[in-house]
């Protein structure tokens, strides 16, 4: 590579929009050409996943999310500044021939961080951040039923009563008077055995055949 | 065409217009990623780096304007039938259609009681292979791509 080129760095990409734009168009062209055209009305309406598109793609937008939009953006251009640094701050040339560098990089960063730190610190004073919720207003109505009323009704239904723990196995719902463990052992098997004869499954036989 | 292509020494192909187009579209079938039930979930393992269907040219597309195929992986209700129908008019032509498991098929183990099953999903729209199974293995939907591969080497696109 002696020689000077003659085409420049920008000619370089011009040659690649010129190249990009042929190909494009030559596929198109071929498909154009080649692919079969059958269109009727249902692969000519939108493509909503299967589902029939109803009402209008242009909706109005929740205003919203343009601040939250807005600082995302400043915050995405503020990373495409950072990764540039990073590459020269780590240079070793430059640390090299002055050691004073490495500090005047790390704090220009910090101090383009901070002023864009400050803009958050702004928008979040202002409360852009916050939400903007629904403020409902609870319909109150005129009953002579006092509130005392639901207090006790709540107190009644809350009274759950936790079964004490004991290391003989009780049934835990006994309407029964409690028996003697050595009948409750007796019985047990039996109530399973008529649990098991209860149980009778019953097969319908097909009609249609 | 044959296997030449892959020879060392380079060279020409020579091939008729037809089974170069036929080739180009048996080797990227993409299909809708689209799936109703449980043998969706075989058809995602197949997709997966264990039976790996991008070998084939196989590759989910989000959109039925990009898809080749609609594999019917799923039971299909009254309810999805419309549906079906709607993405696979949706789909652009040449387009295929694989039904995958007992379901799709014929209805499966909702053939005879289940009132809300569509007996088979050929009654909607034209099925090009069936898969059997409940639900397939892998390896079957492996064999119904390369079954669709071999039929779309006989078709013929270019009207002589």
């Amino acid at each position: 590579m002696t020689e000077v080129s003659q085409i420049s760095e920008f000619g370089k990409i011009l040659i690649f929009l010129i190249t990009g734009i042929i190909m494009v168009c030559v596929i198109f062209f071929f498909n154009r050409l080649l692919a079969p055209s059958n269109p009727n009305y249902e692969k000519l309406t939108s493509y909503e996943c299967g589902e029939e598109p109803t009402g209008n793609a242009w909706l109005p937008f929740n205003s919203r999310f343009y601040v939250i939009a807005l600082i995302f953006l400043l915050f995405d251009v503020e990373m495409v500044f950072v990764f540039p640094w990073a590459t020269v701050f780590g240079n070793h040339e430059l640390i090299a021939a002055d050691g004073r560098w490495g500090w005047f990089s790390l704090a220009e960063m910090f101090i383009f961080l901070g002023i864009l730190i400050l803009g958050l610190v702004y928008v979040w004073a202002k409360g852009d951040l916050e939400w903007i919720k629904a403020k409902p207003t609870v319909p109150t109505t005129d009953v002579n039923i006092p509130l005392s009323f639901y207090e006790q009704l709540n107190l009644e239904q809350g009274k759950f009563v936790v079964k004490p723990f004991s290391l003989t196995n009780e049934p835990v719902i006994s309407n029964k008077p409690a028996l003697p463990a050595e009948t409750v052992a007796k019985d047990a098997p039996a109530a399973v055995a008529s649990a098991k004869v209860g149980f009778k499954p019953t097969f319908k036989k097909p009609t249609n055949e | 065409m044959s296997s030449d292509i892959t020879s060392e020494d380079g060279g020409v192909v020579i091939t008729k217009m037809n089974d170069l187009l036929n080739w180009a579209r048996l080797s990227s079938l993409w299909p809708l990623s689209f799936g109703i039930a449980c043998c969706a979930i075989e058809m995602m393992g197949s997709m997966a780096s264990t039976y790996d269907l991008d070998r084939f040219g196989v590759f989910p597309r989000p959109s039925a304007r990009q898809a080749d195929v609609i594999i019917i992986a799923g039971t299909v209700t009254f309810k999805m039938a419309e549906r079906i129908k709607r993405l696979y008019e949706q789909m652009p032509e040449p387009k295929y259609v694989i039904s995958m498991g007992s379901c799709s098929n014929c209805g499966g183990p909702y053939w005879q009681h289940g009132y809300h099953v569509v007996k088979g999903v050929d009654r909607v729209i034209p099925v090009d292979v069936y898969v059997q199974g409940c639900p397939p293995r892998p390896e079957a939907l492996i064999g119904a791509i390369l079954e669709l591969q071999k039929k779309i080497e006989g078709e013929h696109l270019i009207k002589a």
